[in-house]
């Protein structure tokens, strides 16, 4: 359809854009919000194929979380915004040059070497009652529970990870060390004396 | 009597073991008393094996003690092989090494090294029996080499003196240019028939002068002649033949007794001993046999020279020793293998006898060597100066003595041979025996006649030396005057050799010498119409007349054919060019081998180099880790499109 | 003009592409870095999703949720690192960090 054609062409060179941004930011305040934009310009690009669910995850988990997180750290740090620059203009060529390549070849063998491969979508969308989300909870939670269960570890282990590398021990502050509790020994606390009876008894 | 024979050769042995190992143990006393009963024993059962086949009409032993490897077919074996040749040989040694260990006793008594001497004694004992006990090839050339390290560590027995090192070294060099072509014609043989085994060679001998060999592609030769003469080349290195025959005279180092036993007697016969033994195969190439005639031919005459102008008494007889070398050489190219052997056991006595009188000499002097400072001893030393008169007598072939059949014999067999070169062979020995007569007589007018020339203290203590040096003289004169006129008839001419010396039919001058052989009487007085017997009166003659009636003519005749006498005081210069031309360009090539080859290519680019070009690659790749991640990012994607690049795009 | 597949993977190529050229590019700035990272996650999951849609497999799809849970764990330890970094060398220059150098 030409409208969902032409919405594609917008989105995709909003996206472009925006990813270029990123790299040619002088800020990087200004670099961490075009990758918001272009993490929105996938977002709806996705919604196009019809693939709703991670669209909106996508807004809700990257840009919402995780690149608020970048933010954070960006604005935390305290940045020399001027040296940050230097370097750059003189290997431009030949990363530009890379990328390209990668990118034609790419291309080339998408276009010119795929043969007999059916890279049409399917002419028609989806049944209105088609529920993306659903159809992702059927498979995610029966036949893919097992990487789920892991996903969940791997959240764990970041939240772990990160607080134990940046926690900072302060002078002065008093905590229990559990180990050595529990290590204790009897003869550490208890004494046993044999006090002389005062009177007789 | 295959444990017999086993006693002989081990007997040495074990003493040489236990006087060297144990020298400082038992003492001097100890040391020599071992050596001499082991060479006693040794003696004492060669004569019994010598009556046994000689008298008893025993059979010839022929058999294997050991057997060490086997390759293919071929056996490497310790084994013995008796016959009377043989016989004849153990005898001659163990009768010269005993005389020698009882000598020793008195010519080293005040050295240091008195338990190693006789050890070493005692050892070259053992190897020589080895060698011509042997029955293989093997075991020959083991014996060869055995004797050969002995001579080496014998002549420089004082091995602090730089000049003693210079000539055993110098022996041991000459000797291995020509044991390697010892082991040339040891392999060509063994490559022909697949064996070792003298005997098996032997019966072979018919189909081998058959075959030819291709060394140069092109050319085919005889492999018996290459064989034989190969052969004859290790011959002419330990009998000294020209031109290797350098080392001799430079052996002389050594101490006299080793000069007597291994340098006149029985080392340096070993060559002679060789040819003789191998006669069935010299037998069947003229060519060979005469090679080996010729140079021997040259030797003797050539080197005799030599003998006139030489001032060290040692040195005289060394040269003579030479010249009687080059005779016995002589005897066996004409095909007379039995007078060459002849003349090798008689020669064994009077030269060893001539050997230990210049010993005693020496002793007496104090071990001045000079014959120049020597004069008039005859009066100081009486039982040497008879013996010497003996050995000079017998070694000129004075009638009746030994030296006289054996050279005579000899000279006959040369004049009857039929071997290409004959002719030469037989002037060269002929006018050979004027100059033997000639230095002989000179060595003895100038030491025991004539003025006394030493010095006033050294006269004061001139006396005879003691019994054990004097005893060995005595018992070597006695066979030097008798044994030639009792053996010549049975062993050149009564079929001694018979199974052990082959000689084809009309090739066998001893044969037709003795058709006028009628006893040694006839033929002392049929001596008297050939012209060696007036040859040796006018050498005797003009040595009397230049050395005792006018002494100051020698020096007149130097200065006037003083070229000629440069010739012969520098021998031929053929030291000059082994030193110069031939050591210097063994030295060079080795210096380059080592600067250019080992230094520079194998140390430098292969050893080095190759360490360096893994050092230059690491620093290459060590460039690539920058530590940096995006390096490493980017180093990534480039292989990544490279890949697909490739994988798209190949052709 | 149909929207094919394949344009949806050349997107996402050109996405990875440019991601790459900014790591190489990015000298000065580790935080550049790993927001690099999160566009090179980024065009991995185009690729997913335009094949799951294409095969009508959900599976695709799973997988992108995946990854989005893993990419989130990277990027808070990324930035813990980050900060600790920080602490320690007061500076976010990517020069500087070149201790596995050969």
């Amino acid at each position: 359809m030409l409208i969902t054609g032409v919405l594609f062409y917008v989105f995709a060179a909003v996206l472009a854009v925006a990813a270029l941004g990123v790299i040619t930011s002088r800020n990087p305040v200004h670099s961490a919000l075009f990758l918001v934009l272009a993490f929105v310009q996938s977002a709806l690009l996705w919604l196009l194929i019809e693939a709703e669910f991670l669209a909106i995850v996508l807004v809700l988990v990257y840009v919402g979380a995780v690149m608020v997180l970048f933010l954070f750290v960006v604005m935390m740090l305290d940045i020399n915004v001027e040296e940050i620059r230097k370097g750059f203009t003189r290997y431009l060529p030949v990363g530009a040059a890379v990328a390209l390549i990668v990118v034609f070849e790419i291309g080339h063998v998408i276009w010119f070497r795929s043969q007999g491969l059916q890279f049409l979508m399917p002419p028609q969308g989806q049944p209105a009652d088609y529920s993306n989300t659903k159809e992702l909870g059927a498979v995610l939670y029966t036949e893919h529970v097992y990487a789920f269960e892991i996903a969940s570890v791997i959240l764990l282990l970041a939240i772990v990870a990160a607080i134990t590398l940046t926690m900072r021990k302060r002078p002065g502050h008093k905590v229990q060390d559990v180990v050595k509790q529990v290590a204790v020994r009897r003869e550490d606390r208890v004494r046993i004396v044999k006090v002389e009876p005062s009177r007789e008894s | 009597m295959g444990n017999l024979y086993l006693a002989v050769v081990l007997a040495p042995l074990v003493a040489a073991i236990v006087a060297g190992l144990f020298g400082r143990r038992i003492g001097r006393a100890g040391a020599h008393w071992v050596t001499i009963a082991g060479v006693t024993v040794s003696f004492v059962l060669s004569l019994i094996a010598l009556n046994d086949l000689v008298f008893g009409g025993g059979e010839t032993y022929n058999a294997t003690v050991y057997r060490w490897a086997s390759m293919g077919g071929m056996y490497f074996e310790v084994g013995f092989l008796v016959d009377r040749l043989t016989v004849l040989m153990m005898t001659v040694v163990t009768f010269v090494s005993l005389c020698v260990h009882v000598y020793t006793i008195g010519y080293m008594h005040d050295d240091d090294g008195y338990q190693r001497f006789f050890s070493y004694i005692s050892l070259f004992t053992f190897a020589m029996l080895m060698l011509v006990m042997s029955n293989n090839f093997l075991q020959l050339f083991f014996g060869w080499e055995a004797v050969g390290v002995v001579s080496y560590l014998l002549i420089g027995f004082w091995y602090k003196r730089p000049t003693a090192i210079f000539a055993n070294l110098k022996a041991f060099l000459v000797n291995r240019v020509g044991d390697f072509g010892f082991i040339l014609g040891i392999a060509a043989l063994a490559m022909a028939t697949g064996t070792l085994d003298y005997a098996l060679t032997f019966a072979d001998a018919e189909r081998l002068s058959g075959l030819a060999i291709e060394i140069f592609s092109g050319t085919q030769w005889s492999l018996l002649t290459v064989a034989c003469i190969c052969l004859f080349v290790g011959a002419m290195g330990k009998s000294a033949q020209v031109p290797l025959h350098v080392w001799l005279p430079d052996s002389m180092e050594g101490p006299t007794p080793i000069s007597a036993l291994i340098h006149a007697a029985t080392m340096v016969t070993a060559g002679i001993f060789m040819v003789a033994r191998m006669s069935p195969l010299f037998e069947l190439s003229q060519t060979a046999l005469s090679v080996v005639l010729v140079i021997g031919a040259i030797t003797a005459f050539v080197t005799g020279l030599l003998g006139l102008v030489q001032q060290d008494i040692k040195r005289v007889i060394a040269y003579s020793t030479l010249s009687q070398l080059g005779y016995m050489t002589v005897a066996l190219g004409a095909s007379a293998y039995a007078a060459g052997i002849f003349h090798l056991m008689t020669h064994a006595f009077f030269k060893a006898l001539l050997f230990l009188a210049a010993g005693s000499v020496i002793i007496a002097m104090h071990h001045e060597q000079d014959i120049r400072k020597m004069g008039g001893l005859r009066k100081y030393l009486p039982i040497t100066y008879w013996t010497s008169v003996v050995g000079t007598l017998a070694l000129i072939g004075f009638p009746g003595f030994s030296g006289f059949f054996s050279k005579d014999a000899l000279i006959e067999a040369v004049h009857a041979s039929t071997t290409p070169g004959h002719a030469l062979a037989y002037w060269a020995v002929l006018l050979g025996v004027f100059v033997t007569s000639l230095y002989s007589f000179r060595l003895l007018f100038v030491v025991f006649h004539g003025e006394e020339r030493m010095d006033h203290h050294t006269k004061e203590h001139l006396h005879e030396t003691p019994w054990v040096v004097t005893g060995p003289l005595i018992a070597l004169a006695i066979p030097s005057v008798v044994i030639g006129w009792l053996t010549i008839g049975p062993v050149l001419f009564g079929g001694y050799f018979d199974g052990a010396i082959v000689n084809l039919e009309g090739q066998n001058p001893l044969e037709v010498v003795g058709e006028e052989f009628h006893g040694p009487a006839a033929f002392v007085q049929h001596a008297f119409g050939g012209m060696a017997v007036y040859l040796a009166a006018a050498g005797a003659l003009v040595a009397w007349f230049l050395y005792l009636k006018r002494p100051d003519l020698p020096a007149r005749l130097m200065g006037t054919f003083g070229a000629l006498y440069g010739l012969l005081a520098n021998k031929y210069y053929f030291d000059w060019f082994n030193e110069n031309v031939v050591a210097r360009a063994a030295r060079g090539l080795g210096f380059g081998l080592w600067k250019v080859g080992d230094e520079t290519l194998i140390d430098g680019a292969v050893v080095n180099g190759s360490a360096r070009a893994v050092g230059l690659i690491a620093a290459l790749a060590r460039g690539l880790q920058s530590g940096y991640l995006y390096h490493y990012a980017f180093a990534m994607i480039v292989g990544l499109a490279a890949l697909v690049g490739w994988l798209v795009y190949r052709p | 003009m149909t929207i094919t597949t394949a344009h949806y993977l050349v997107l996402s190529a050109l996405l990875f592409s440019i991601s790459v050229a900014g790591i190489f590019l990015n000298r000065k700035n580790v935080i550049l870095l790993l927001m690099c990272i999160e566009l090179m996650l980024l065009a991995v999951n185009f690729n997913f999703v335009a094949f799951s849609r294409m095969l009508g497999d959900a599976t695709g799809q799973v997988f992108v949720f995946f990854i989005l849970t893993v990419a989130a764990a990277e990027a808070a330890i990324g930035l813990a690192i980050l900060v600790v970094l920080f602490r320690n060398t007061r500076s976010l220059n990517v020069d500087d960090l070149d201790k596995l150098k050969g």
